[in-house]
């Protein structure tokens, strides 16, 4: 029997959160197939791709609508080529990323030999460090090598990621420190 | 991967060896299922009995660090039993080109080796040429300096009794597997490798690949359904990564960094544009000057001209026959070169190898930012064990990013397949998504440079950075830059563009400064159709899942690359069950061919003049069997781990890999045959964490069914060691120890090395001591700082370690 993908959603969707996170099998138990379904009754639906493995699974997002719109439940896409639904625990649990209770959501501080983070606003941060970048920059600055030819690097600064990130973004922050003259530009793919 | 998921599915035969995919790569197995289920082999070669040997149909270990010589002995097997593919092989690779009597193998050094840099003169591996500057062949294979004869020569010496002897594999099983993938060799057979970490993180890694592309070339397995060389990539945008070169040594697109010798744009060019002599190659390559005049173009706009090179001047270069990569920049930090360090979306205070170099080096600094989702061991280094924050003047910020779902844009997977992701809700809190890091923190630093000047400010008041929406990082302005604009009005090809529109893919770009591409690869990624890297049609027309209107991949829209190989002289292909491309007898049909051109022959069986060899990308249009450009040698050698628990290497009186780098500050401490740590430990991964755990140690759910660092091994040694299941154990190396849970099993067994009793070890690398507490720490504190010569990849797959019974 071929399953639609509206046939599926209502399948899956008696996924409770133990059987969420294995993911290849569903119960079909009605009762919670209905609390379910008035879980993600009216809720938007937005596509994402798995964060985790290189498979490339895609994953169904359902949030609420509105100002303070929130994920209320993420599943496999069953219309993806590639995982057909499927997801292994990670991708399974995508919906506990995203609603986290440990993830650090203000800009930390930690002074030199402090014992502690600080809080701090972004424009602090960001301001603190562009002052940063331009002083180790402009003290490390490297125009000649010791052979005599240009290199115009900054040898002062490295960088190290990110394989997490997008691709417009990857392209903008090799952009980035490519222009602030580090060669020391580095992430997850050499280890 | 040259294939890409789906397509394992057309697969008769599976080798997964270097990668357990069934753990790490889950749904995968989606398609490695259906594979079986039409009569395809699973074999799985591993240290361990893994999820994956659990589905195999016939498993085999090895002892980690030994796969070339695993390889070596299959390729032995296939040649000796003359069950590889003679028309592939002799028309389609370089098995028929002939060396110079310069090049030599003797007792595990080739031909220009120099003790002194550790290094080889390559030049003594170079092809015999006639008049014209073409390399000369013997399609007969029997010339005695052809690279097929050779190939056979070198490794006449890998029999099965020294495989067996290195590996600790049993003879009978590796005939077994040699058999099996053997009969692949077929053309209407295709056998593939699913392979990751396993086989990149040694000292000789490079060399394992090279060792499974031979094989598959031998047997005919690039470019047809079903094969391929298929690296499964760890990270759901590691491949995107590593297009757009986050790395030191390449540009987008995998471009060449300028070396300091590189003085003009025009030296540069010329530098790195491979050249031929022979009318029949394509020599893809041939276009670099194209793809890097528009990748400068991306990055300075209109501020790059034909007059000032197009900024070329102001790109970094590094110094010649330097390495900047990651074991060099952590080595250069623990010496206190650095002042700044960003580490942004990366933990590498447990992600690699020696992880207490790593920590120590991060207390050089004096500042840190850290861009992550959760507290980590990097941001949080200077609290961590051994650290007294009093003493730490390291100064980190630490800014909070957005998750994938609270952010748009795109990620490649494996595959090479580009998918677009959407935006379903804002980010939590404060977060943000990187792009709007990335986008105010450069407008900070210029404007401080435009207000007090400072170092060569040219290219931070010269770099194009208007990638924003009413004042909001646009993922869509940067995805239109990577494909590149017409910044004329030109004819191209004899079609017509208008100024400011997008270039359809990247046979349109220019070296003169008339259009843009922040990565030619990825150009016509995002085009005057749209979006490519969103579409949806779920229909796969191709018959062999292609879906080739399912997002987008690069090269343009090609699934599956150098298929061109998947046909014979005609145009043919090979297996007419499951084609990847057709000629009509006027065209290609199917999957994007490599290049247009017509089939080698006409259908009288004469050389047709305007046809292309099918391996575009090498300047001779033939695969590489012979492999000139590796640091380490032309064919793959067996060299023993830096560390390993023998006193010899059985093959040759090179016992390691003679090209490696050392490092020798206090903390790169190696042990070798050293009583002290006399058991072969490997690390790995398991589903329900990711990476260093740092995005899956903070959840619940998955905290909970993988709660702390284990240490699995063999009955045997638990029995030697007084260790029962559960016992809490230390694991030690020269570098560092962790604390973990014992797991006593039969998915480790002892092997049989050189006539002894070898036990090996294993961990799981996810943790560190934030989170949780008690779950242990990161198994990086035992791997040794020591590369692969090529890609400087750590060795964190076979090392030395003792093991003991906490409190004894």
């Amino acid at each position: 029997m071929k399953v639609t993908r509206r046939q599926f959603i209502k399948i899956s969707g008696t996924a409770t959160a133990g059987l969420a996170l294995m993911g290849l099998g569903f119960n079909l138990k009605p009762v919670e197939a209905y609390s379910l379904k008035l879980r993600t009754k009216n809720a938007k639906q937005t596509t994402t791709i798995c964060p985790y493995c290189a498979v490339g699974c895609g994953i169904i997002v359902h949030s609420t609508k509105g100002k303070n719109a929130k994920v209320i439940y993420t599943e496999g896409d069953p219309d993806h080529p590639i995982n057909q639904g499927s997801l292994c625990a990670k991708g399974a649990g995508l919906y506990q990323l995203v609603n986290n209770e440990n993830r650090i959501t203000k800009v930390l501080y930690r002074a030199p030999y402090s014992d502690k983070w600080e809080e701090k606003s972004w424009d602090w941060a960001l301001t603190e460090i562009a002052k940063r970048v331009k002083k180790s920059r402009d003290a490390s600055f490297k125009v000649k090598n010791e052979k005599g030819q240009i290199v115009n690097r900054t040898e002062g600064i490295a960088h190290v990621g990110s394989a997490a990130i997008d691709n417009e973004e990857c392209w903008l922050l090799q952009a980035m420190m490519r222009a602030l003259g580090l060669v020391y530009i580095e992430h997850q793919a050499r280890i | 991967m040259t294939n890409h998921w789906i397509d394992i599915g057309n697969s008769d035969c599976i080798l997964i060896m270097g990668s357990n995919a069934a753990e790490n790569h889950p749904i995968s197995f989606k398609w490695v299922t259906k594979a079986m289920k039409e009569g395809a082999t699973l074999l799985s070669v591993d240290p361990r009995f893994t999820r994956t040997s659990s589905k195999a149909d016939f498993y085999t270990s090895l002892r980690p660090g030994t796969d070339t010589a695993f390889l070596g002995g299959m390729i032995n097997y296939i040649l000796s039993n003359d069950l590889y593919f003679k028309e592939y092989v002799a028309h389609y690779t370089n098995c028929c080109f002939i060396l110079t009597d310069k090049y030599s193998f003797k007792d595990g050094l080739f031909a220009g080796y120099n003790p002194k840099t550790r290094s080889y003169d390559k030049s003594y591996w170079a092809f015999e040429k006639d008049k014209n500057g073409i390399p000369k062949k013997d399609h007969t294979l029997k010339h005695p300096r052809c690279v097929f004869q050779q190939l056979k020569k070198h490794y006449s010496r890998y029999t099965l009794d020294k495989v067996s002897a290195i590996t600790g594999t049993p003879k009978e099983d590796l005939l077994k597997v040699y058999k099996t993938y053997a009969a692949t060799g077929k053309p209407d057979k295709a056998g593939t490798i699913m392979y990751a970490m396993g086989w990149t993180q040694h000292t000789v890694g490079v060399q394992n690949i090279r060792a499974m592309a031979i094989i598959q070339l031998l047997l005919g397995n690039m470019g047809v359904a079903g094969g391929g060389v298929n690296a499964l990539r760890g990270e759901s945008n590691v491949q995107g990564s590593t297009d757009h070169c986050l790395l030191w040594h390449i540009w987008p697109g995998y471009l060449k960094t300028p070396r300091a010798s590189n003085t003009t744009l025009a030296v540069y060019n010329k530098k790195w544009t491979p050249t031929t002599k022979d009318p029949l190659s394509a020599n893809w390559w041939g276009n670099y000057p194209k793809y890097s005049v528009s990748f400068l173009k991306s990055m300075f706009g209109d501020k790059a001209t034909a007059k000032n090179e197009f900024g070329y001047q102001w790109m970094p270069k590094v110094d010649d026959g330097k390495s900047y990569s990651w074991l060099d920049l952590f080595d250069e930090m623990y010496k206190g070169k650095f002042t700044g360090f960003f580490a942004w979306g990366q933990n590498p205070a447990c992600s690699g190898a020696n992880a207490n170099k790593t920590r120590k080096a991060l207390a050089k600094l004096d500042w840190l930012v850290n861009v992550n989702i959760f507290e980590n061991e990097t941001g949080s280094f200077w609290k961590g064990p051994g650290m007294d924050p009093k003493k730490v003047k390291t100064e980190v910020f630490f800014l909070p990013c957005a998750v994938s779902v609270e952010k748009e844009g795109s990620i490649t997977n494996s595959g090479r397949w580009m998918q677009w992701r959407y935006r379903a809700v804002e980010p939590k809190g404060d977060s943000r998504p990187d792009g709007d890091i990335m986008i105010e923190l450069f407008e900070k630093i210029r404007a401080l440079y435009k207000k007090e000047g400072g170092a060569f400010p040219e290219p931070i008041l010269s770099l194009k950075w208007d990638y924003t929406t009413n004042g909001k990082y646009d993922p869509h302005k940067v995805a239109k830059e990577i494909n590149g604009y017409f910044l004329k009005d030109v004819t191209v090809k004899g079609k017509k563009f208008k100024k400011g529109t997008l270039v359809p893919s990247f046979a349109y770009l220019q070296a003169d400064g008339s259009t843009s591409s922040g990565n030619w690869l990825y150009c016509q990624s995002y085009n005057e159709k749209g979006n490519n890297a969103a579409r949806r049609v779920a229909v796969d027309k191709s018959g062999i899942g292609l879906f080739s209107e399912w997002s987008w991949c690069w090269p343009v829209n090609r699934r599956i690359i150098y298929n061109r190989a998947s046909v014979d002289r005609y145009g043919n292909p090979w297996n007419k069950k499951k084609p990847v491309i057709k000629w009509t007898g006027k065209k290609w049909v199917g999957d994007v061919p490599d290049g247009g051109w017509p089939p080698m022959l006409t259908p009288d069986g004469k050389l047709n003049p305007k046809t292309k060899y099918p391996f575009i990308m090498k300047p001779e249009g033939h695969a590489h069997v012979f492999g000139p450009g590796r640091a380490d040698g032309p064919f793959p050698e067996h060299y023993e781990p830096l560390e390993c628990p023998v006193p010899k290497n059985l093959m040759s009186s090179q016992f390691h890999n003679p090209t490696i780098k050392l490092f020798t500050t206090d903390a790169d401490v190696f042990k070798t045959c050293d009583p002290r740590y006399p058991y072969v430990c490997t690390t790995y991964r398991v589903t329900e964490h990711w990476q260093t755990g740092v995005m899956t140690r903070w959840q619940p759910w998955l905290l909970e069914c993988q709660p702390q660092l284990f240490c699995e091994m063999d009955e045997e040694l638990a029995k030697l060691k007084g260790i029962k299941n559960a016992d809490i154990v230390i694991v030690e190396s020269p570098r560092g120890k962790v604390e973990a849970v014992a797991i006593v099993t039969k998915r480790l067994r002892p092997l049989k090395v050189e006539g002894a009793v070898i036990h090996q070890v294993g961990l799981p690398y996810h943790y560190g001591w934030v989170h949780p507490k008690n779950g242990g720490d990161s198994a990086n504190l035992l791997s040794p700082s020591v590369g692969d010569p090529n890609t400087k990849i750590p060795e964190t797959k076979a090392f030395m370690v003792n093991v003991r019974k906490k409190g004894v």
